[in-house]
């Protein structure tokens, strides 16, 4: 999958939504609820469920980031799924809240 | 990233908050998306690259830009108030085009090749008509968010390209995504072409915060609907914010709701501040410093620093109430000497950022450099502990006799003269030093004598700094953003006193 910045995926199996922030290094997969996601645009398969190690939830408005390969993307819609690359799940990055200047 | 794609998650996420207009009528982050998405279709449909926007602020301002972002197509709001020949001259810039003028400003447009004019009126009809808002746009891929022309004090004004991923990457690096309180809402009066405009209603739809526009900025009318609107939040120029003091001082109203009041733009008077802070000791003071180019804020002095500040007895804690506090976590900021060298803390420099939110973009220019750093043209220094002071644009400060003076420096300290309202310093040839230091006072009821205002700078400044010619005015020329018209002022009074 090409993860290039700006490019929206979704989870195969739920109803999570990402954004990409920042490229990863080199070519990788990003999963959800166990499986790889799915372009935005594309069907989801009717087969498959979130898978039970898999299932720790995404947050709209969090940020995903993984140090090993510099992916971060955005969820832009919350669902049931965990959010994976190559199985490793990824940590929410730390939300820096600024006083609001605008 | 698309900006887009930021109103979608709100309306997703909480489609049943109010996100523009009053309490009793506004929209909810649900409607405004199925508003856009009908503008968009329509919009479409009127052909042009560039979406223009001529008019007053109000919900359609969100509606439009939103609909410009669906489509791909860059938005320009542009500055209403020039001239007539000024704003057709800008308009036939922004060709291919449609341009979406409030009814009473369409007969100031000329015809111009290229340019579809329509109706305020028309655009709000179509997008308010029933359905669920035409088609997907999600496959497109956007480049150009934005476009904004500068003042153009020195000349034809500049356009500067703000691209979608600058636009999200400043939205999501400093908001946190339906961050804002239910009752949240942001008082916005500062005009559409304003970079502030554009990235207030950014933030706003992304943290989930109500806006609420005011069409024209007036002291009065921006006191009222801070108190009928119950407003939490909102952001004033320097200028507007002395003014609204002056009215709640009259009335006697606090503003009981109103948590944080940030300020930007221009140069913050420490009299004024300090006078804010006294009169709605309840509120969060924020000051921040950006620029057009680099999307907005670059550098916060936060409501925490303002206390600090503002009851220290060390006066170099004291001295932050002047500076524009520390640059944001997701940018890097520098101050460069003239070969481009790093200067450290306590030296006055260029300030130079990097980050994905500075674009340093023009349509016929690109000002910022191959490894990504931008010169802002701002002079500026850092102290110890990373506050940043910003002494204003380069091209102010004055050369005299090879030395380099900052006017803020000088305007400061005759600012806290008793006897002084308003002050702007500058540069007048002069035939033996290049430069020679002006002073143009703005008095206090009875205006003070040149020799006592030179005597008070002289006890605080270095002798080269004390103002050689001395003029009284009744006021000073500012734009209606608040920016002071130096150069205007200058090239009166080099007319009026040959070098």
């Amino acid at each position: 999958m090409d993860l290039k910045p700006g490019s929206r995926w979704k989870s195969a199996v739920c109803n999570t939504e990402v954004v990409v922030v920042r490229p990863p290094n080199a070519a990788t997969s990003l999963e959800c609820g166990g499986y790889p996601v799915i372009a935005h645009s594309a069907e989801k398969p009717a087969d498959k469920t979130v898978a039970e190690d898999f299932a720790g939830g995404t947050q709209a408005g969090k940020r995903f980031a993984d140090a090993q390969t510099g992916l971060e993307v955005l969820c832009t819609k919350a669902g049931a799924g965990t959010l994976t690359i190559e199985g490793r799940e990824i940590g929410a990055k730390e939300a820096k809240k600024l006083p609001a200047s605008d | 990233m698309h900006t887009a794609l930021l109103l979608d998650m709100a309306a997703d996420a909480a489609p049943d908050r109010l996100a523009l207009g009053r309490r009793a009528d506004g929209l909810t982050f649900a409607e405004t998306r199925r508003r856009a998405r009908k503008a968009a279709a329509w919009l479409a449909g009127h052909g042009g690259q560039t979406v223009a926007f001529v008019g007053l602020n109000g919900p359609t301002l969100p509606v439009v830009l939103f609909a410009s972002a669906l489509l791909a197509k860059p938005f320009a709001p542009l500055n209403y108030r020039l001239a007539d020949v000024d704003l057709n001259r800008l308009v036939a810039r922004t060709a291919p085009s449609v341009v979406v003028v409030d009814d009473d400003m369409a007969s100031r447009l000329a015809p111009c090749p290229g340019v579809t004019v329509v109706s305020r009126s028309a655009l709000e009809a179509a997008a308010c008509a029933d359905g669920d808002g035409g088609e997907d746009y999600s496959a497109i891929d956007p480049d150009v968010g934005v476009l904004l022309f500068t003042s153009g004090t020195t000349g034809e004004p500049k356009a500067a390209i703000l691209r979608h991923r600058n636009l999200t990457s400043y939205v999501i690096s400093t908001v946190e995504f339906l961050g804002a309180e239910d009752d949240e809402a942001a008082l916005v009066s500062v005009p559409p072409y304003h970079i502030a405009g554009i990235s207030a209603i950014l933030t706003s739809v992304y943290g989930g915060r109500r806006i609420v526009h005011l069409a024209a900025f007036t002291p009065e009318t921006w006191v009222d609907a801070a108190a009928d609107e119950a407003i939490t939040h909102a952001m004033v120029v320097p200028t507007m914010l002395g003014r609204i003091m002056d009215v709640l001082e009259a009335r006697g109203e606090s503003l009981p709701n109103l948590r944080a009041l940030s300020y930007g733009g221009g140069r913050m008077p420490l009299p004024v501040i300090e006078r804010a802070l006294a009169l709605l000791p309840h509120v969060d003071f924020v000051n921040a410093y950006g620029l057009t180019e680099t999307s907005s804020t670059i550098a916060v002095l936060g409501p925490d620093d303002h206390r600090m500040a503002i009851y220290a007895d060390d006066p170099e804690v004291r001295r932050r109430l002047g500076s524009v506090g520390r640059p944001l976590p997701a940018l890097e900021l520098e101050i460069r000497g003239p070969h481009g060298e790093v200067l450290p803390p306590g030296q006055s420099g260029e300030i130079y950022v990097r980050g994905e939110q500075v674009s340093g973009e023009y349509t016929h220019k690109k000002v910022v450099q191959d490894d990504g750093w931008f010169a802002t043209n701002d002079g500026g220094w850092m102290d110890a502990a990373g506050y940043l002071f910003v002494e204003g644009r380069l091209d102010d400060v004055i050369v005299r006799g090879g030395e380099n003076i900052s006017p803020g420096e000088i305007e400061d300290v005759l600012r806290q003269h008793p006897a002084v309202a308003d002050v702007a310093v500058l540069g007048l040839p002069d035939n033996e030093w290049g430069e020679k230091v002006a002073a143009v006072i703005v008095a206090e009821g009875e205006p003070p004598s040149a020799a006592d205002l030179a005597g008070w700078v002289k006890s605080q400044l270095r002798s080269t700094k004390t103002p050689e010619i001395w003029e009284f005015r009744a006021a000073l020329p500012y734009n209606e953003t608040g920016k002071l018209l130096r150069r205007q002022l200058r090239a009166e009074m080099a007319s009026a006193a040959p070098a």
